[in-house]
């Protein structure tokens, strides 16, 4: 046991296995939760009764789906390019997941909970957010078919467009933190949760996440209407599951860096409140977000492509980007900035 | 540099396509996402309709008519009805005009609201349909109270209507039509109000006056372009003059205007409904011509006369005397026309019918052009296709 081999390697690797599990698991687990939470929500604004077979309630809705499509056929189209085919789905649920490893869930007994607290957060779940767009347009482009084609060139221009606007309402909240370190961006709020001083922001964020998931009123990648299912077309059992799960754990990635950077990540709404342990409030924090993604599912009508470009680029793109200024010219002259000196 | 020859992108739009409205295919030729040409491959649910009547009895022929624009069945009954009833020379009683007009408004509710919420889902918004449908559910009982059927009635027969209501039906109606608008106005607000919506429809599709007379339109899709024409003022039939309704016409012509007419139009159904469940007489619901309505069950175990009749109408049906007639009737689609020629025998010579939907859909090309591919969908929706009765 004293070999510094296992003290170096070994014990370190064990522990950040643990840690990996320790919240892979849950998000796997929350994403069958979220998406059957999706369809009862969704359901109940429509006046339905949503999965009510499987299990109390329906809740095993969604593992009676995982099952039946681990169990479906793959099939693959004739034409399509079999390597890039498979690398897609596989691509869009690993980064979804990896993006899980900065995210913050604050302190129980002392102990900070996060696989990896680094000190570009900020930056990483950026990148990873951005890479996403790959697993879509490998999937369109592999498919060798035409509604996936479109669908991939669709959402290769939307989520381009909106992570713009997304990377300017970052700069905003980080003016106001003075680090890129997750736990810092939370930290900051203690005395007033983010979403007050930068409200516009907030909405601009929220509408973009929106975009950049694929969600209603954005979800043109995937549009039924048009698209019959977009990229998804030519996908069938384990490989769409990966998409299905990929998707959802990214809407509750969006969800967590809402209230991370907007609603104060763990910390409670009042002080009083402290005796709930933080995880607890984020977890409660990412739902309600969830649940106003899915308000907004049932509530509204698509955008056309054009009009959802114009809305990026010209709306969005000009009101983040005055905010910089804003934002960055309060702090200066009124002396606010965080790391003076 | 060498010149490339650019290729557009050609998508086929159905026939398994959520958004093509059963069996329409559409050829569509792209340039990026604007469309440059659309082709609509009809016939995929082609059954022979016309021809098929011509080897059945009048009476035979009626279920036919259901199975064309299957949304709303009763209104392409009553434009055969119509038809036969002109050459037959025969009346229809009042209180059975009453329950045709009170039973065509309802198919022109139920048709509407399928429309509209499933325009609705074609540009993205899915929740109305389901709010309309639990309304429309209830129509199709009130077509099942009346006639046992919710889709295939058989319930307009040339000479009146098949039976009598059931007693409480009318009051139950009554009630519907009260509590039906506060559903429409919820849909209303999801809807018309609503920023996307409004982008996705306001100036999409565009027909002015001018060009919807060149291309054939009639019903909505006319009225929306600003003509006021309505066969049910122009050309009443069944009674139709002697309801107080208006006729709602558009500004503009697009997509927009087609939803807030057909939102406009169900509210004066219900006006017509209400006033036909009010001023509803007594009396018999078809003609008493025993050579063209069958009689009664009781009446046939009393006389040998009314055995005699019920036992030649349902073998030979019949004859209809020799000459042509043409009826029309403002189906929810627009005027559904059954052009019948006789040669005196016991089936009709020739049946052809008119169904609104096919000018509608040949204008999709000249709609559609310089559009974007998401617009087909909005503008194929604000048209309101039917297969059954454009295939026949």
């Amino acid at each position: 046991m004293d070999n510094p081999f296992v003290q170096d390697y070994v014990w370190p690797g064990l522990w950040m296995l643990g840690g990996i599990l320790a919240v892979m698991l849950p998000v796997v687990l929350a994403v069958a939760i979220i998406i059957y939470l999706d369809r009862k929500i969704w359901a109940a604004m429509q006046l339905r009764r949503g999965p009510n077979v499987v299990g109390p309630f329906g809740i095993l809705q969604s593992f009676a789906d995982g099952i039946k499509l681990v169990l479906k056929e793959t099939v693959v189209p004739a034409s399509a390019n079999k390597g890039v085919f498979f690398i897609a789905p596989v691509l869009t649920f690993v980064l979804a997941m990896v993006a899980w490893a900065v995210i913050p869930w604050g302190y129980v007994n002392g102990v900070k909970l996060v696989i990896s607290d680094i000190n570009v957060g900020i930056l990483y779940l950026f990148a990873i957010s951005s890479l996403g767009v790959y697993g879509i347009i490998m999937s369109g482009w592999a498919s060798n078919s035409r509604y996936p084609f479109l669908g991939g060139l669709r959402s290769a221009a939307q989520m381009v467009s909106y992570e713009v606007s997304i990377g300017f309402v970052l700069i905003t909240v980080l003016l106001c933190v003075g680090s890129l370190n997750l736990s810092d961006v939370v930290e900051a709020q203690r005395n007033l949760w983010f979403f007050i001083p930068l409200f516009p922001m907030f909405i601009i964020f929220l509408i973009s996440a929106l975009a950049e998931t694929n969600r209603p009123p954005f979800d043109l990648p995937e549009a039924e209407a048009e698209l019959v299912a977009g990229y998804q077309v030519e996908y069938s059992s384990m490989t769409f599951a990966m998409f299905w799960l990929g998707e959802y754990a990214n809407i509750l990635l969006m969800c967590a860096m809402l209230s991370i950077l907007f609603f104060g990540g763990w910390l409670p709404p009042f002080a009083f409140l402290d005796f709930i342990p933080g995880p607890i409030w984020l977890i409660l924090k990412i739902a309600f977000f969830f649940f106003i993604f899915s308000w907004v599912k049932a509530a509204v009508p698509r955008y056309r492509y054009d009009q959802l470009m114009r809305l990026g680029w010209k709306v969005f793109l000009p009101i983040s980007l005055g905010a910089v200024v804003v934002v960055s010219g309060f702090l200066v002259a009124f002396d606010l900035l965080p790391n003076k000196g | 540099m060498a010149d490339v020859e650019l290729k557009n992108f050609n998508l086929n739009f159905g026939p398994q396509h959520p958004a093509a409205h059963g069996v329409l295919r559409l050829i569509t030729e792209l340039d990026g996402e604007i469309v440059e040409r659309l082709d609509p491959h009809i016939g995929l649910l082609h059954r022979g309709t016309e021809k098929l009547i011509e080897y059945k009895t009048y009476l035979q022929a009626v279920p036919y008519f259901d199975r064309l624009d299957y949304v709303a069945p009763m209104n392409q009954e009553h434009a055969f009805a119509l038809a036969v009833e002109k050459l037959l020379g025969c009346e229809v009683p009042v209180r059975g005009q009453y329950i045709r007009v009170l039973y065509a408004e309802i198919g022109r509710i139920a048709n509407h609201l399928l429309n509209l919420t499933t325009h609705a889902l074609d540009v993205g918004a899915m929740t109305p349909i389901l709010w309309g449908f639990e309304e429309r559910e209830k129509l199709m009982v009130f077509y099942e109270r009346a006639c046992g059927a919710r889709l295939h009635a058989a319930y307009f027969r040339p000479g009146g209507v098949h039976q009598d209501l059931p007693p409480e039906l009318l009051a139950d109606i009554f009630t519907w039509t009260d509590t039906f608008p506060q559903v429409l106005e919820d849909m209303e607000t999801m809807l018309i109000g609503n920023r996307i919506f409004k982008q996705r429809n306001v100036d999409i599709g565009v027909v002015t006056a001018d060009e919807a007379f060149d291309l054939g339109f009639s019903g909505p899709p006319l009225r929306a372009s600003g003509i006021a024409w309505d066969l049910r003022k122009s050309q009443p039939y069944d009674g139709y003059e002697k309801f107080d309704f208006d006729i709602p016409i558009g500004k503009h012509g697009d997509c927009y205007d087609r939803f807030i007419l057909r939102l406009e139009e169900i509210r004066q159904s219900l006006r017509i409904m209400k006033q036909a469940i009010n001023e509803m007489p007594a009396g018999p619901v078809a003609s008493l011509d025993r050579k063209i309505v069958p009689p009664k069950r009781g009446e046939m175990k009393r006389s040998m006369e009314a055995l005699i009749h019920h036992f030649k109408l349902y073998t030979e049906g019949y004859k209809v005397p020799e000459g042509e007639a043409y009826a029309a009737v403002e189906a929810p689609k627009g005027e559904f026309g059954v052009y019948v020629v006789s040669d005196g025998s016991n089936k009709p010579y020739r049946c052809k019918i008119r169904a609104p939907g096919f000018p509608h859909l040949a204008a999709m090309d000249f709609m559609c052009r310089g559009h974007m591919l998401a617009d087909i969908p909005a503008i194929l929706g604000s048209l309101d296709i039917v297969f059954g009765e454009i295939d026949r």
